[in-house]
């Protein structure tokens, strides 16, 4: 599941991306003719709102396309970066800005893109932001209470305003469409000249605004990702059988004294019961978070054996099955529960004289598996201690 | 040979949101272009300064935080494809050449001056709004981020506002 950097593709390749990213930014600003300081200034005087088409056209169709790519899992929505809300700085910075803006006509990429083309002012422009960063940076201390006040974290706008993501996609749609129309009326009146929108150029804008509409709601009719999956697995659960991947107690001790290395044993109970009783060299997956990129890594493998268990047969067998479908490694679930096995390796009573000769077998193993895990635990406590997987969190900005 | 027109501006739009989505894809964030500025900048003073780097706490957390410099940050490699990129395009719509845009009522000079100037009011508020138009404003609403959009919201408020005092820059 995308993002792909840094899981597929390393920071240093990243660096590659950044670059051919940046050659698709610079050549579109371009051809919309944002390398124009008096085209970029004209949105402030209503004669020619190319900025606002070009700018509300991008941001709506990236943010369906995110919309989309998250409701189909291709696009892990809580990995994205979520510039964080500083209000203050926000406010202040953006009206700061807006005055650069209107003084210098233009903003930093615009300027970087004339500048590449050989406009001079656009030059004047680059290096005038040099000396307005280091002014920031070498002032900061007047700018700092403003710069870090009511710092309310990465939020969204749909949370502020109450409302579905989806229903927020709708309505700045909407706002933007009715916008386009708006400004078209504007730079007419201010130009005293009507542009002819053709036949054809209007057909296909009602066609472009259709499929905007359209996307959104096949998102909001259609089940996504994660509720697909769900209801697959909610039917296998009553479904299917799955006998021939119960691996009894005994069998998984035997694995674990022997072969320790190359199983995982995954206790998907909450992280609360793992804490009071847990199988040796168990890691605490809880059945909701497998579905985390942070565990593809085990259930998407090939040299290590997964084991599951739980103390209800259900969760584990759940589990079980969503590993099923979210990895290719090898998986079993343990037959009896966490209980059971602490019952048949801990506190372990010697049978009776008249015991069976499979009885006293039975009590052999478990005992010597028994004091063989306690000794595997002890040898292995500084490796073996569950490794924290830290899912980088994407740093981004400007 | 004469220049080229413009693309449709809303077909440019279009373009530029699936540049935008593919970066977010593959990287998990948006596009900028203050922070690359930045870096080079703050790179810069680091490199030529190192003493006042430890006496300036912005500078030095900078430093402490990207310790790669500005060969490795991500902005600086993206704003050289936009250099890049804008140079293609230029090449290919007949627009590159050594120009200066100005309002008619004024002078080259004056509007070097104010380029500057608005340059500088530029670099400072985008360093507290933490991105400009690309990183907090575009980018913040492809992921619905309240602080991009309002950031947002403020550039181009603030943009009104001040346009009737600074007309003379820029209409007949």
């Amino acid at each position: 599941m995308a993002p792909l950097v840094p899981t597929i593709f390393s920071n240093e390749f990243s660096l590659v991306i950044a670059l051919i990213a940046g050659i698709g930014f610079g050549f579109t600003l371009e051809q919309a003719g944002f390398s124009s300081t008096k085209k970029l200034v004209g949105l402030f005087y209503g004669y020619d709102f190319t900025v606002l088409k070009v700018f509300f056209t991008a941001g709506v169709t990236a943010m369906i396309g995110v919309l989309l790519l998250g409701h189909w899992g291709m696009l892990d929505l809580s990995l994205i970066y979520i510039n964080p809300t500083f209000l203050w700085s926000a406010l202040v910075g953006g009206a700061i800005m807006g005055l650069g803006f209107i003084i210098g006509g233009f903003c930093p990429g615009t300027s970087v893109c004339a500048a590449a083309i050989g406009k001079l002012d656009a030059l004047a422009f680059v290096f005038g932001g040099m000396i307005g960063v280091f002014a920031f940076a070498e002032g900061y201390p007047i700018f700092q209470d403003i710069f870090v006040a009511e710092n309310w974290g990465p939020v969204l706008i749909n949370e502020q305003l109450g409302m579905s993501k989806l229903v927020f996609a709708v309505l700045l749609s909407a706002i933007a469409f009715g916008a386009f129309y708006a400004t078209g009326r504007i730079e007419n009146y201010v130009n005293k000249v009507p542009t002819e929108v053709t036949k054809d150029k209007r057909n296909l804008y009602i066609v472009g605004i259709g499929f905007a509409f359209v996307v959104l709601a096949f998102i909001a009719i259609t089940p996504n990702s994660d509720t697909r999956l769900e209801s697959r697995i909610n039917k296998e659960l009553a479904n299917q059988d799955i006998k021939a991947f119960e691996v009894p107690a005994d069998k998984l001790a035997g694995e674990i004294v022997n072969n320790y290395y190359k199983i995982n044993i995954i206790d998907v109970r909450d992280a609360e019961a793992f804490k009071t009783y847990h199988l040796p060299f168990a890691i605490n997956i809880p059945v909701d978070k497998l579905k985390n990129t942070e565990w593809l890594k085990i259930l998407d493998q090939n040299h290590k054996t997964n084991y599951f268990y739980a103390d209800d047969k259900q969760l584990a067998k759940r589990a079980f099955l969503l590993a099923k479908h979210l990895g290719k490694a090898e998986n079993f679930v343990l037959a009896e529960s966490s209980v059971g096995f602490k019952n048949m390796f801990t506190g372990l009573m010697a049978p009776g004289t008249n015991a069976s000769k499979d009885e006293i077998n039975t009590f052999n193993f478990r005992q010597k598996a028994a004091i063989d895990m306690m000794a595997l635990v002890d040898a292995l406590k500084n490796s073996s201690a569950p490794i924290v997987v830290k899912t980088s969190k994407i740093k981004g900005g400007c | 040979m004469k220049p080229q027109k413009y693309m449709n501006p809303y077909l440019a739009g279009f373009l530029l949101g699936m540049v935008l989505l593919g970066t977010i894809y593959v990287t998990g964030r948006g596009l900028g272009a203050s922070g690359a500025v930045k870096s080079v900048v703050l790179s810069t003073i680091v490199a030529v300064a190192p003493e006042h780097t430890a006496s300036t706490p912005f500078i030095k957390t900078y430093n402490e935080e990207h310790p790669g410099g500005p060969l490795k940050d991500w902005l600086v490699f993206e704003v050289i494809g936009v250099i890049i990129g804008a140079f293609f395009s230029g090449v290919l719509s007949n627009r590159v050449g050594i120009k200066l845009e100005r309002g008619p009522r004024i002078t080259n000079s004056t509007r070097i001056i104010a380029a500057l100037f608005g340059g500088a009011l530029f670099g400072l508020g985008s360093q507290l709004g933490r991105g400009c138009t690309s990183g907090a404003a575009l980018s913040g609403m492809a992921v619905m981020s309240f602080g991009g959009i309002i950031t947002m919201l403020a550039i181009f408020g603030s943009g009104y506002a001040f346009a009737f005092f600074f007309r003379k820059l820029w209409l007949k």
